[in-house]
């Protein structure tokens, strides 16, 4: 019989209701089935570390609270297992708040699984590490250094499986991974079948960013209209054991599903297509195809697999300093040279109120901004502009010290009465920053594995992660 | 494979908008990104295969610092896959830009004009 995939989320900020349409159309269809919540980017794993960084509670997803309460019942009712890496940076954290809100739902009585593994902070120093290949920094010094997380595979999350556990929660694993578990665990593929494990990865691949698979991230108005975008449905992708997959939607949910939505998603953040490099398998999709076989329904058929790299990419956090941004707006007659102007007085200002290091940013919104340079260059080469339009003067600032940031923002605030004239809605914000930097380490220096969550015992870590890693290999 | 300093400037004269032609969507790792385009018509793809070089895209996003693009071709889907690096001055975690993950910038690609 064939499995079915659900997707609960796509990033850290989705909609939190998505995920009951998908449940209830999992329920409907009555086959096996799991629902994985995907909401750990680069981004918001840096942004989960700062969080920690400030309070030691903190560190996993903060929408665990409304992402799993609509759901997380009828799926412990009817066996749906639910996966997330929404532990984040702090996945005993969130493996304790997924227990308070299992009791507040009546189910006291279900199993939690934690991954371990992923974290390798304290080792960082000692492992055999190499860059991942787009990267150009050095390792950060220990001062700044924050965190070190791996890509796990399925592996341990398989084991999780294997425990019987009703949700397994994890921080860092490759985002596929979350949706090829449950597979593994269900068809009992082979590790080392290739073609099935890809298929497998690209079902997670296809469902890991929620609606951007169903007519999220899509619609362009005139060209590639989409139906009822506000109540998109999000992805269900229904396995075959041979690997076939198809990618089809909850019946009446917004949305849709065609050739070309599953196109753009089969790609999305894909490097070499013939190569795509993932924990447990090494994806060819040169041959990959994508066939509507009914409405809302498309099959993907093609991809093949290779084995594993040797290596797991590694994401490294270190601080990265004080960011501030600030905007003012001017409109209506010669706005454009009044915001220049505005932006020419900061840059004057700058030069001697602030330290020669300090990195800053001017777009004007509007004009360009987005598609710009740091330089600016699109500002000042852009085609001719309205004059007397809508603009916005953004000034963004990096600096080590918090001081000299709010320094270069300050003088953006001033521009109210010491700027050119009618500038109004000054906004102004601060952010702590977390640089990254990816590595690859050596697959055989990475220890993942499972275990049961008990709110009343710390999970320690085992006395030999090496027997446990190779007991979780012996299962799959 | 392209490097910076060999690109052309290759900007068409008489033309349609590529956003007639194709769709894309723009993807980040790093300071790394991927726009997938597709063609909305099968007929059209050798066209857009042709325009759509490597240095056409190089020239496209070097004011912002792409060192180097890729281009992968993928018939069977009526696309292409572009990899362009050090596009994202800093990516998600280390740009200035309002947009640090870069995904506003297959707009940027769709915006060019093809010439017929």
């Amino acid at each position: 019989m064939s499995f079915l995939l659900g997707s609960g989320a796509g990033f850290s900020g989705d909609r939190t209701d998505a995920a009951e349409a998908v449940v209830a159309e999992l329920i409907r269809r009555g086959k096996p089935a799991a629902l994985a919540f995907e909401t750990l980017g680069e981004r918001t794993l840096a942004a989960a570390h700062r969080a920690m960084r400030e309070d030691p509670a903190q560190g996993f997803e903060p929408l665990i609270e409304e992402f799993l309460p609509p759901v997380l019942r009828d799926c412990v009712d009817h066996g749906i297992t639910i996966l997330g890496n929404f532990g984040a940076a702090n996945p005993e954290g969130a493996c304790a708040l997924v227990k308070k809100l299992a009791e507040a739902a009546g189910r006291p009585d279900i199993a939690i699984a934690q991954v371990h593994g992923d974290d390798i902070r304290d080792r960082l120093r000692s492992l055999d590490l190499t860059p991942w290949e787009a990267e150009r920094q050095a390792l950060p010094d220990d001062s700044a250094l924050i965190s070190a997380n791996v890509y796990l595979g399925a592996k341990a999350l398989v084991e999780a499986l294997s425990l019987e556990a009703d949700i397994v929660v994890t921080g860092r694993v490759a985002d596929p991974a979350l949706f090829l578990a449950p597979l593994m665990h269900h068809f009992q593929w082979r590790w080392d079948d290739w073609d099935r494990l890809a298929c497998g990865m690209m079902a997670g691949h296809l469902a890991e960013c929620g609606a951007q698979v169903s007519g999220g991230y899509f619609a362009d108005p005139g060209l590639k209209d989409v139906p009822s975008l506000a109540t998109v449905g999000y992805p269900i992708i229904e396995v075959e054991e041979n690997g076939r997959l198809l990618v089809t939607k909850p019946e009446g949910s917004g949305g849709l599903v065609t050739e070309q939505t599953v196109k753009e998603q089969l790609l999305y953040e894909v490097h070499d297509p013939a190569n795509y490099l993932t924990p447990d398998v090494v994806v060819d999709l040169s041959n990959a195809t994508v066939r509507q076989l009914g409405p809302d329904c498309v099959e993907v058929s093609g991809i093949r697999g290779k084995p594993a790299p040797a290596r797991l990419k590694t994401t490294v956090c270190y601080d990265g300093g004080w960011q501030s941004e600030a905007e003012i707006s001017y409109a209506g007659p010669n706005a454009l040279e009044r915001a220049r102007l505005a932006a020419r007085v900061l840059r004057e200002r700058l030069a001697f109120r602030a330290p020669a290091e300090l990195r800053t940013r001017f777009d004007i919104i509007g004009l360009a901004s987005v598609f710009d340079s740091d330089d600016g260059e699109l500002q000042r080469l852009a085609a001719p502009a309205n004059p007397d339009g809508d603009y916005r003067l953004r000034l963004a600032a990096e600096h080590p010290e918090r001081r000299w940031v709010a320094r270069a923002t300050q003088e953006l605030l001033a521009l109210y009465c010491a700027g050119p004239a009618g500038g109004g809605g000054v906004r102004r914000q601060f952010q702590r920053r977390v640089f990254t930097a990816s590595y690859l380490v050596r697959r055989d220096d990475v220890h993942d594995y499972a275990r049961l969550f008990d709110a009343r015992s710390k999970n320690a870590q085992p006395q030999n992660a090496h027997d446990q890693r190779g007991a979780s290999h012996a299962a799959g | 494979m392209l490097q910076a300093e060999t690109s052309p400037q290759a900007r068409a004269v008489k033309t349609t908008p590529l956003h007639q032609l194709a769709h894309a969507r723009a993807g980040d790792k790093g300071d790394r990104l991927n726009i997938a385009l597709f063609a909305y018509r099968p007929e059209d793809y050798d066209l857009l295969v042709s325009e759509l070089d490597e240095a056409l895209v190089l020239a496209l996003f070097q004011h912002r610092g792409a060192s180097r693009v890729r281009r992968y071709l993928l018939p069977q889907l009526g696309g292409m896959n572009f990899v362009i690096d050090d596009v994202l001055q800093g990516g998600v975690n280390g740009a200035l830009n309002l947009d640090g993950h870069g995904k506003t910038l297959s707009f940027l690609l769709l915006g060019v004009d093809i010439t017929r």
